[in-house]
């Protein structure tokens, strides 16, 4: 398959609701169970090894019209954990067996124990990520925390996650992972070559297809795309901050293109491209994912990192991508981000780092002021 | 509004004036803290391990009260204004914001009644705005920062894991105390302090038990507050376990007598969600005129739920201390456990209806409280009133809109006890 032809199969697999990705895995998988994993991160190889297929637990987008949550969470809530509780109500997760949560924010934290109330037939999981990120009891604690989500998982379905099978799993989603890097890496360097719509719909499909197929497709994609062609056009070249955890619609993303920038990185899905390298392959699984999580997590304003300011990592980034700005992209009302907007923006400056900020909502459908305000900021940063 | 107009008692009680002083007293300790060279600790009110810094000898500060001060003394819009002209977004938690607007006015700092922190202890139980404060607070002031990672209650008990990783940790704080403050720790203080506490939870508890009667001594939401100081702020001394000697000696004298912070009792609620600091008093009246009066209340167990039996053990220093931020307190629970929390308090305190108090700034407390609605009025038939404003934020309360709801609120639940006793 061309790159192209690999990116439209993604394109739709992306657009389907998780629920339809989980019946038709489970049509081909008889007996199977599917999981699905809010943001930001979730150890995905636990539910690999455990035999059942992980899904990213995304909301309801642009498609889903809320009926019954918007009485259940205020106006000042963001639109991901209305939408999420919709698909609850609507039925558009039948065919996911089971659903994880964790301490990202208070939103969701509230989200998980009342997503178990309304739908008592769930299997629902809230994880304690570790916020301390240096005490010599933490690398434990995070191993405990992973032990305890395998039980929860062999008592509700039978289906035992052993050593060897999360060591696997370990395995394919550092491969896996390995190739994202690898495509972020490739867009740093030729950003024409793959638009950000076209990154972001193929790792959103990665999010909900078995591991295997993703590394199928990414190795499509990081042989075919040196060879595709594309004109080197006068961008600004970006960094994209902020989203981690509602999703922008895809609207938004190509006016991001069209106002004139080169988005070189961001942190759209970030918790499938969790860790900074490969999880260690050698002792228990447990613990080394569990290490991974407290010593090789990229930064993430819902993880706390007492060894690090909370614009290094961003600054970081900027460097690294060779980008000339930063595009703040908060959820309207996402307290993580918004909080650590102040701290980044001001570390930017300080660092001599332009930035312009652009809240958006995932049901936002017209764009022109946004595009207005994209366009007259990358022109103030080109033409000046 | 039928019948003869409700009053409220005039006489504060000497709980109040109590709690002040004792307030009163410790702020000032804490503004000449930093010319006697005494370190201080900053710390989260809810399921906090102040016990600990006592034992330490670091002074403890709480940015959250200093906040609530500001929006009482109605300081709060300026400071939140401050904060947001530097990129503080209008959908954050103005607790947040009007404490580093504070900073940036000038109002905090070496020299200032409230002084840097100089350490910044993150307790960070259930609320994840904590951990974003604490970063900042300790990037504005340079204070060290720990972080405290209390494993949020997701399982029937806390496992071992997660108290053996509080412990950890406290030890750990421990460690960074002694250092800072140059003076080594002593376990035996510590317990000592934590029987203090024990006597205070013990002296809450029964205040909170003494609302049960009908009527209520006193409002179990807006008078609560008085005793949250002491319990919460002042925990673990002995002037905390004595104010709850006389404030229980003065609520069984009103007990006896008959007597109610308003001349009558006509409904008895619960009240969730933390009360609108800046119109404090404007909105207690709104519920003050129809007789209403709050018998229990969640916001006054944010710090710790002692009502319930739970209590500081000597015996048992750093496990009790780990179990009360682990479990012990409104914020590490859910909010689903809440349900099960306010339940028990419409059935055992005799309560009519249920106040939920939608707090903007707070989404630890709100984000879901339509669920919370739903599950009171459909599934449990408890009358439920919602309203919405703010903590901290004057810009988020609107009075008449409050006031239109809250009358016909009382309004549906007199004529319905009218017809019951008709009926009846
Ligand atoms: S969008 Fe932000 S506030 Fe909403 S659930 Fe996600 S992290 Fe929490
Ligand atoms: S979100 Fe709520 S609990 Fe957290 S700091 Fe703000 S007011 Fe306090």
């Amino acid at each position: 398959m061309t790159p192209s032809q690999i990116i439209e199969r993604c394109r739709d697999l992306a657009a389907q609701p998780i629920g339809a990705v989980a019946e038709g895995w489970k049509a081909v998988h008889p007996g199977g169970r599917a999981v699905a994993a809010y943001p930001v991160w979730a150890p995905a190889e636990l539910i690999h090894a455990a035999g059942m297929l992980p899904l990213s637990l995304l909301g309801g987008g642009t498609s889903v019209e809320l009926t019954h949550a918007d009485a259940r969470f205020q106006s000042f809530v963001c639109s991901i954990a209305k939408s999420t509780l919709e698909l609850g109500f609507q039925n558009l997760v039948r065919g996911v067996d089971g659903f994880v949560f964790s301490n990202i924010c208070d939103v969701a934290r509230n989200l998980s124990s009342i997503y178990e109330r309304n739908f008592p037939g769930s299997f629902v999981e809230y994880l304690h990520l570790p916020q301390n990120s240096t005490s010599p009891a933490v690398v434990g604690y995070a191993a405990a925390e992973l032990r305890r989500l395998a039980a929860a998982f062999d008592a509700a379905f039978g289906l035992a996650v052993t050593p060897t099978a999360l060591a696997k799993s370990i395995e394919t989603y550092n491969a896996l992972r390995a190739r994202l890097r690898a495509l972020y890496a490739l867009r740093i360097a030729e950003p024409q070559k793959l638009s950000t719509t076209e990154l972001y719909v193929v790792l959103r499909a990665a999010t909900v297809a078995p591991p295997e197929e993703g590394i199928a497709w990414l190795d499509g994609l990081l042989d075919g795309l040196p060879r595709r062609e594309g004109r080197v056009r006068d961008r600004l070249r970006v960094v994209v901050e902020g989203a981690f955890c509602e999703q922008p619609p895809l609207g938004l993303l190509e006016v991001l293109e069209e106002a004139g920038c080169y988005v070189v990185e961001d942190d759209l899905l970030l918790g499938w491209r969790w860790f900074t390298a490969d999880v260690a392959t050698d002792g228990d699984p447990f613990e080394r994912l569990g290490a991974a999580y407290v010593n090789q997590s990229v930064p993430s304003s819902t993880r706390h990192e007492s060894r690090q300011h909370r614009s290094e990592g961003l600054i970081e980034k900027v460097r690294r991508a060779r980008a000339d700005a930063v595009i703040f992209m908060p959820a309207k009302f996402c307290e993580p981000a918004l909080f650590d907007y102040v701290l980044m923006k001001q570390g930017l400056e300080r660092a001599g780092i332009p930035h312009l900020l652009v809240e958006f909502e995932e049901k936002m459908w017209t764009f022109e002021r946004t595009r207005n305000e994209i366009e007259t900021f990358v022109e103030s940063m080109l033409f000046e | 509004m039928a019948g003869v107009p409700i009053t409220e008692r005039q006489f504060q009680g000497q709980a109040h004036e109590h709690s002040r002083r004792l307030m009163v007293a410790w702020m000032q300790e804490l503004a000449h803290a930093e010319a006697e060279g005494r370190p201080t600790g900053a710390l989260m009110i809810s399921g906090n391990c102040v016990e600990l810094l006592r034992a330490c000898h670091i002074l403890p500060m709480f940015p959250e009260v200093t906040a609530l001060q500001n929006a009482i003394r109605k300081k709060s819009l300026p400071l939140i204004l401050k904060a947001e002209q530097a990129g503080y977004s209008s959908d954050n938690c103005a607790y947040v914001k009007a404490d580093i607007g504070l900073f940036l006015e000038g109002g905090m700092g070496p020299g200032k009644p409230i002084p840097f922190p100089t350490i910044t202890v993150c307790n960070y139980v259930g609320c994840n705005v904590y951990v974003k404060w604490f970063e900042h607070l300790a990037d504005v002031s340079g204070s060290q920062l720990f972080m405290l990672d209390v494993p949020f209650a997701r399982t029937a008990e806390p496992s071992p894991a997660d108290v053996g990783y509080v412990v950890a940790q406290l030890r750990e704080l421990i460690a960074l105390c002694e250092r800072v403050s140059g003076r080594k720790f002593d376990i035996d203080e510590l317990r000592e302090i934590l029987a203090h506490a024990a006597r205070a939870e013990e002296g809450y508890a029964r205040a909170k038990e003494l609302c049960k009667h009908h009527p209520a001594p006193f409002d179990a939401y807006f008078d609560a507050i008085n005793m949250m100081g002491p319990i919460n702020v002042l925990r673990g001394t002995r002037e905390a376990a004595e104010f709850f000697d006389t404030a229980v000696a003065e609520f069984e004298a009103l007990v006896a007598q008959g007597l109610g912070p308003l001349s009558e009792e006509r409904f008895r609620t619960v009240v969730e969600g933390p009360p609108p600091y800046p119109f404090y008093k404007s909105f207690r009246n709104l519920f003050a005129r129809w007789g209403a009066v709050a018998v229990a209340s969640t916001y006054s167990t944010v710090g710790g739920i002692w009502e319930f039996g739970f209590r500081h053990d000597p015996r048992r220093p750093l496990e009790s201390i780990a179990e009360q931020m682990l479990r012990e307190n409104l914020t590490n629970r859910s909010i689903v456990a809440r349900y099960a929390q306010i339940k028990r308090y419409v059935e055992e305190w005799g309560a009519d209806a249920l106040v939920i108090h939608s707090i903007k700034s707070c989404r630890l407390f709100s984000a879901g409280q339509g669920d919370m609605r739903d599950y009171f009025t459909q599934k449990l038939g408890v009358p439920t009133l919602m309203v919405e404003s703010d903590l901290e934020d004057p810009r988020y309360y609107a009075e008449a809109q409050l006031k239109n709801r809250i009358d016909a609120f009382f309004e549906s639940l007199e004529h319905k006890k009218l017809t019951r006793s008709g009926a009846a």
